[in-house]
């Protein structure tokens, strides 16, 4: 897919200071260390890696809900650093985040419809009547009724409450969408229902999704590209089939190595990586990875190494990327479980068949070569 | 979609009324509260003797018909005093505390809300007047101001003001670290509608409870600032100037002090009711 960028990062970092202590120097978190990113319309990004690897850090510096500490974020080729503060939230109207945590992300003293209003009413978009009318067909649009509308947060459940978020996100018309793990913080049976909807209002408002996530089975899902992060930096960067088909980074193969074989009396071999993520204080030297990577040798201790191209959108940064025979995961084995699968397949089938409207979204997105099935 | 009609929203009702009129305790409280604003309001009306008249021929009497709560050491009717000065001690109390939290808490908003050195000067400030124990902060104020119960108000607002403002800056403090916060900026709410919608209603329980219990407090030192000439001018009566004198006759006359400490008791049990309740009820969460 070629697509038209629309959000782009530039040596983005972001380096967390700790006070100075009475001796020594202060410690530096580098929670993202020079990020470079291109993200095309319409297209849905996903960016994955394990707990502390700096991808919400990374979310919230694409939108500037906290300040780079070095490099630069450009929507539509402008740069938003240079936006001045009122700007910059006239800005917000088109670039809009998800929450991870829909319990806590939620004003509890604000009605829902108070709440999925406020973009409207920040930004001056319509009249009060025309407000609360979006506010009702966004309510049925993500699954809730109208009447919901004078509620509190605290009287739905969390899949409920997540889609009050979906809805809050999107009533105000974005381009953009950064969703911070929108799924990690709710129950497996919801996962699927709340992914449909996104999926759904993706294609329907033809909206750039960007989903943070640590799930493969949901990246394997929806998105077409993928970042892989690894310790404030990107890693890889590819096609999401590409990428599971073919990892050229020995961490992206670690972390596809750990999705489970739903076949009873399956093995793989075992390369999954050891220890813990390195403290992100004190970074290793070269490459960031060697301290675990099966393949390391000594170039990989000194050198850093820089993504390369390996075509077709495939990037790694990996001094051995193309060389390494990395253990390619076969097809079959990339299909989510077979009950996942099973909901997914489930929940799309009624939405289509409650929402005409709809079919034409669903056979659009089964152009796609799914590996599963 | 086309073919439907629009969805329409529903009237929002009002849950926090439905909610408050539930609760036996905020009603009692709203009662004993509403129950003393009318004697304070209807005090002329009362078939009570005026409150300066002596009668040296009862005094210090215990209760009786002519004086259902006794008579005080110059002979005046201690009912009647005790109505009249239900007027000083309520306006003692309440507008007192108003002027602490119309003055205190915005500015703990604001320290907890701009942080850096706005935060540094209002909170170094307010360590300052918290070192000044609290009567003697408001004494030494009346006295600057000049004895009159409306300068004694001012006093005990701006004495009872640091309070608020070190609790309105913690919890704004607090409130800011939540997800919400962080949500309404990215949707690019400004700063007077988040601190409107954002802040106050969640950092508003804690003021409220600490407002009930402050009024108790501001009853008792006006009483000292009275029993001072600082306050209530006398002969007119206040319940805290009634203690006051009170306290030499215990031995010979306990009624002189038992009925303004009831009093002062019940009207401070009824607003600490009486915010408890609004507290709950304006709160969306529990049912």
């Amino acid at each position: 897919m070629s697509h038209t960028p629309i959000l782009q990062a530039r040596g983005l970092k972001r380096h967390f200071v700790t006070k100075a202590p009475f001796f020594g120097d202060p410690t530096v978190v580098r929670a993202v260390d020079g990020v470079d990113l291109t993200i095309g319309e319409g297209e849905t990004f996903a960016i994955v890696g394990e707990s502390g690897c700096g991808k919400s850090t990374l979310a919230r510096l694409l939108v500037r809900l906290i300040e780079p500490s070095e490099g630069q974020v450009a929507y539509q080729g402008n740069d938003i650093g240079d936006l001045s503060e009122q700007a910059l939230r006239d800005l917000r109207a088109e670039l809009q985040f998800i929450f991870q945590d829909p319990f806590s992300s939620l004003n509890p003293r604000m009605t829902v419809g108070a709440l999925i209003e406020e973009p409207l009413r920040t930004h001056g978009i319509g009249t009060l009547e025309a407000r609360s009318t979006a506010v009702a067909r966004i309510l049925t649009r993500v699954g809730l009724r109208p009447e919901h509308a004078d509620r509190y947060p605290h009287e739905f459940s969390g899949g409920q409450r997540q889609r009050i978020g979906i809805a809050r996100a999107l009533v105000s018309g974005p381009k953009v969408v950064i969703g911070d793990e929108p799924v990690s913080a709710l129950d497996v049976s919801i996962q699927a229902q709340v992914i449909n909807i996104l999926e759904d209002l993706r294609d329907a408002f033809g909206l750039t999704l960007i989903v943070i996530a640590h799930d493969l089975a949901v990246i394997r899902h929806m998105s077409d590209r993928v970042a892989v992060m690894y310790l404030g930096k990107i890693v890889e960067v590819s096609p999401t089939d590409a990428l599971f088909r073919s990892p050229a980074h020995p961490y992206t193969e670690a972390l596809l190595e750990a999705i489970p074989i739903p076949t009873v009396g399956a093995r793989k071999a075992h390369v999954a990586i050891e220890g813990d993520l390195p403290n992100p204080i004190a970074p290793p030297s070269g490459c960031r990875f060697h301290t675990r990577c099966p393949y390391a040798i000594d170039t990989c201790r000194t050198e850093e190494p820089v993504l390369r191209d390996l075509g077709d959108g495939h990037q790694a940064a990996c001094h051995f990327a193309g060389d390494l025979t990395l253990k390619r995961i076969k097809p079959g084995d990339l299909r989510r479980t077979p009950a996942a699968a099973r909901r997914f397949d489930v929940y799309s089938a009624a939405r289509a068949r409650t929402d005409p409207a709809k079919t034409q979204h669903s056979s659009s997105r089964e152009e796609k070569p799914h590996a599963y099935r | 979609m086309s073919a439907v009609a629009d969805p329409v929203l529903p009237k929002r009702r009002s849950r926090a009324w439905v909610k408050f009129r539930k609760s036996p305790s905020a009603l009692l409280g709203g009662a004993i509260v509403i129950f003393f604003i009318l004697i304070a309001i209807l005090a002329p009306l009362l078939p009570v003797p005026g409150p300066v008249e002596t009668d040296w021929s009862a005094v210090r009497k215990a209760p009786s018909d002519a004086h259902p709560f006794g008579t005080d050491e110059i002979g005046r009717d201690v009912l009647s005093r005790m109505i009249w000065g239900a007027q000083a001690s309520l306006l003692a109390g309440v507008v007192s505390v108003m002027i602490a939290v119309a003055l205190g808490v915005p500015l703990g908003v604001l320290a907890g809300y701009r942080r850096g050195w706005t935060d540094a000067v209002i909170s170094r400030v307010t360590e300052a007047l918290l070192a000044a124990p609290f009567l003697i902060l408001a004494i030494a104020l009346a006295a600057f101001l000049g004895p009159s119960l409306t300068n004694a108000m001012i006093a005990i607002g701006i004495s009872a003001m640091p309070i608020f403002i070190r609790l309105a800056r913690g919890q704004t403090l607090s409130v800011m670290t939540e997800d919400y916060v962080e949500s309404a900026r990215a949707i690019g709410v400004g700063h007077l509608a988040l601190i409107w919608r954002y802040i106050l209603p969640n950092i508003f329980p804690p003021i409220i409870v600490q407002g009930t219990l402050t009024i108790a407090t501001a009853i008792i030192a006006e009483a000292s600032l009275s029993f001072l000439g600082l306050g209530q001018q006398p002969p007119a009566p206040s319940w805290g100037s009634m203690l006051n004198i009170a306290k030499n006759f215990l031995e010979q006359a306990p009624w002189m002090a038992l009925y303004p400490g009831i009093a002062i008791f019940l009207v401070v049990l009824g607003f600490n009711l009486l915010g408890d309740g609004l507290r709950d009820a304006l709160d969306p969460r529990d049912t």
